[in-house]
């Protein structure tokens, strides 16, 4: 089976988020990257699928040079090969990442092509669906179990809502969108992030996997800035230090009305 | 001009999250609700008090993402031919609560019908220079986004946690229409099977007490006092993403960004940093305790009331005094 997984290169952020003076960004200076839990998950279940089944995992991501940074990661957990689809690092509508992505994957021929259900930065909850229709194939969204029966070539897709369990079944080829807890990833084992080190990381100009150049920008949807919301700042009450702060804890329990 | 509005339903009522949707949907124009179930099936008074004139109630079998998009792109006027000019925030516009199902149809619609998604908007306007204005969540809430969003069509989610559900101050006669989706296989091919999920005692999401382990607990053993206090107080355990990591507890107990969002009456925190995508799941405690050693921890500036300390010494005795009570 030859899976593309695509991931995106997001800040990692931790105790608060600071923006940038012209609040256009989140203020990446004293942070990191990362990929979203969600997209490690299906990097993990495309190469559990792969050990199963036979085939390749090729990672791709749509962003600046450093993503490759992002990419060798994912070859350090099992995937075989990895894709830039390069820009120069700004943000660019659910539309257009799809329409690249999935310029990747029919170029590639790929049979199944896995995302995270939402992307951890901006949330747009869209680019895996929009694919599955310029791929004219099959989506599911926020699985949770995945099954590939080899004899039928069908999926069958897992996920819960609302106390009901629903089961979706379907062909190759598809788009599947997951959510974190489909599997528990592993870590980069040291002969992983050695091969991740010397892999050559095929780059793509994202003009090339867009037939209309103007497309990059969207009129119909403009950011204008982004803003942290007034949170109602608190600190809280200490009750006490250890065991001798006990007798108050029960206190406030009570007061908040949830002792039996 | 419309805006059409999906419609979920839960138990014989609108579900809280669509209530939500339909009072931001009302801020825009007349409503007409788009449901997914028989018209003797509906709640029409409810959906009366909310706002709403019209409902088309369209035949369905099960959920079905791609069918019921292309259910609702059919009643989008002008659609696929032409949609009617209209001036500055007058253009129809479909909406939907920011769900699962709610974010994944409008997805669908999006990308059938060819224009933007916004999702998780937590407002929306008529923008003085055309089109609407949004503000939309982002990183699960943590921030918010201002835009404008100028397309013939607007498609957006309400966020389920931001917007308020609040009854029209005049309600008025509904009109139902009862609407026959026609159905091709490849739009069947994405539908759910559903079967009652396996049961797991009182669900993280709805719990009145929430009982907080992250890293500080240590172990999957460490967990065994969480558990009794929770069964005291009538609750259930929520857990940070470290500890699912670990392995020490299943993702179904994970509170979070990418986790369950809670809305307890308590929620007490124990060995928990902090960490903001811990706080998208977790703000909308009523209150929250926290239990750590740390006093400069960044869940202090977030709980109402914090006991500095060795979880490990402090869940047994609170146990104990608990029982003796
Ligand atoms: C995109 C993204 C999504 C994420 N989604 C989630 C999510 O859904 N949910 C989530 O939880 N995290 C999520 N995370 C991870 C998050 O950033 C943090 O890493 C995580 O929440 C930290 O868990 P923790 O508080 O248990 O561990 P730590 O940050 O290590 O904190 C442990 C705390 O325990 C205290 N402590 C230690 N020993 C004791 C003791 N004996 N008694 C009392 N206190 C003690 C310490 O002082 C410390 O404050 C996400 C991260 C990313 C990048
Ligand atoms: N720039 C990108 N490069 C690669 N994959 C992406 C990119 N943006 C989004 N995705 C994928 O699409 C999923 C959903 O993103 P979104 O629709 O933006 O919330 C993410 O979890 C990723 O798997």
């Amino acid at each position: 089976m030859e899976i593309l997984v695509c991931v995106k290169r997001v800040p990692t952020v931790g105790g608060a988020i600071t923006l940038t003076a012209d609040g256009q960004a989140v203020d990446t200076r004293m942070s990191g990257f990362t990929i979203s839990p969600h997209e490690e998950c299906a990097v993990e279940e495309a190469v559990r699928l792969v050990e199963r089944h036979g085939g390749s995992v090729t990672v791709v991501t749509l962003g600046p040079v450093a993503a490759e940074e992002q990419l060798r990661f994912c070859l350090s957990l099992g995937a075989s090969t990895a894709v830039l689809v390069e820009t120069d690092g700004s943000e660019l509508s659910p539309f257009v990442t799809a329409a690249a992505l999935a310029s990747v994957a029919s170029a590639g021929g790929h049979d199944l092509v896995l995302l995270g259900n939402e992307a951890s930065d901006t949330g747009d909850y869209q680019v895996g669906i929009r694919m599955s229709y310029f791929l004219s194939q099959p989506v599911v969204t926020g699985i949770k179990a995945l099954d590939f029966a080899a004899e039928t070539s069908m999926l069958t897709a897992r996920r819960e809502y609302r106390g009901v369990s629903e089961t979706f079944r379907l062909p190759l080829p598809a788009v599947v969108t997951v959510k974190e807890g489909i599997n528990l990833p592993r870590y980069p084992s040291l002969p992983g992030r050695l091969r991740a080190k010397r892999a050559v990381i095929e780059r793509i100009p994202v003009l090339s996997t867009i037939d209309r150049p103007e497309l990059l920008t969207s009129p119909e949807f403009r950011v204008k800035g982004l803003r942290v919301p007034a949170a109602g700042k608190r600190s809280a009450v200490v009750l006490g230090s250890g065991v001798a702060a006990v007798p108050e804890l029960v206190r406030v329990l009570g007061e908040l009305g949830v002792l039996p | 001009m419309t805006v059409f509005c999906l419609v979920e339903l839960e138990s014989g009522a609108v579900a809280d999250a669509s209530l939500r949707a339909l009072t931001l949907a009302r801020g825009l124009g007349p409503v007409a609700a788009v449901a997914f179930a028989p018209p003797a099936d509906l709640p029409v008074a409810e959906l009366a008090a909310y706002g709403v004139s019209d409902v088309y109630a369209v035949a369905a079998d099960g959920y079905a993402p791609r069918a019921w998009a292309w259910a609702i792109a059919n009643l989008v006027p002008g659609w696929p031919d032409a949609f009617p000019e209209g001036p500055a925030g007058r253009r129809p516009a479909v909406l939907a609560a920011g769900t699962d199902r709610g974010n994944e149809v409008l997805a669908h619609l999006g990308a059938i019908i060819g224009l933007p998604m916004a999702a998780n908007c937590v407002a929306a306007a008529p923008a003085p220079g055309g089109g609407l204005e949004l503000v939309r969540q982002r990183w699960a809430g943590l921030l918010l986004e201002d835009a404008v969003l100028d397309a013939p069509v607007a498609l957006l989610t309400a966020a389920t946690d931001a917007v308020a559900a609040v009854p029209a101050d005049a309600p008025g006669p509904v009109m139902v229409h009862a609407v026959k989706s026609e159905l091709s296989p490849a739009d069947l091919m994405m539908r759910a099977e559903e079967a009652p999920a396996a049961a797991g005692g009182a669900s993280l999401a709805t719990a009145r007490v929430v009982v907080g382990g992250g890293r500080g607990v240590g172990s999957a053993d460490g967990f065994a006092p969480l558990e009794e206090l929770a069964s005291l107080l009538g609750g259930v355990v929520g857990v940070s993403r470290v500890v699912t990591s670990e392995g020490w507890r299943p993702h179904t107990q994970q509170v979070g960004q990418t986790g369950t969002k809670i809305t307890p009456d308590l929620y007490l925190a124990c060995g928990i940093s902090g960490a903001i995508q811990h706080i998208a799941g977790c703000a909308g405690a009523k209150h929250i305790v926290a239990i750590n050693t740390d006093a400069s921890a960044p869940m202090m500036a977030r709980a109402d009331y914090a006991v500095i300390g060795d979880l490990h010494q402090v869940l047994p005795a609170l146990i104990e005094a608990l029982r003796a009570r």
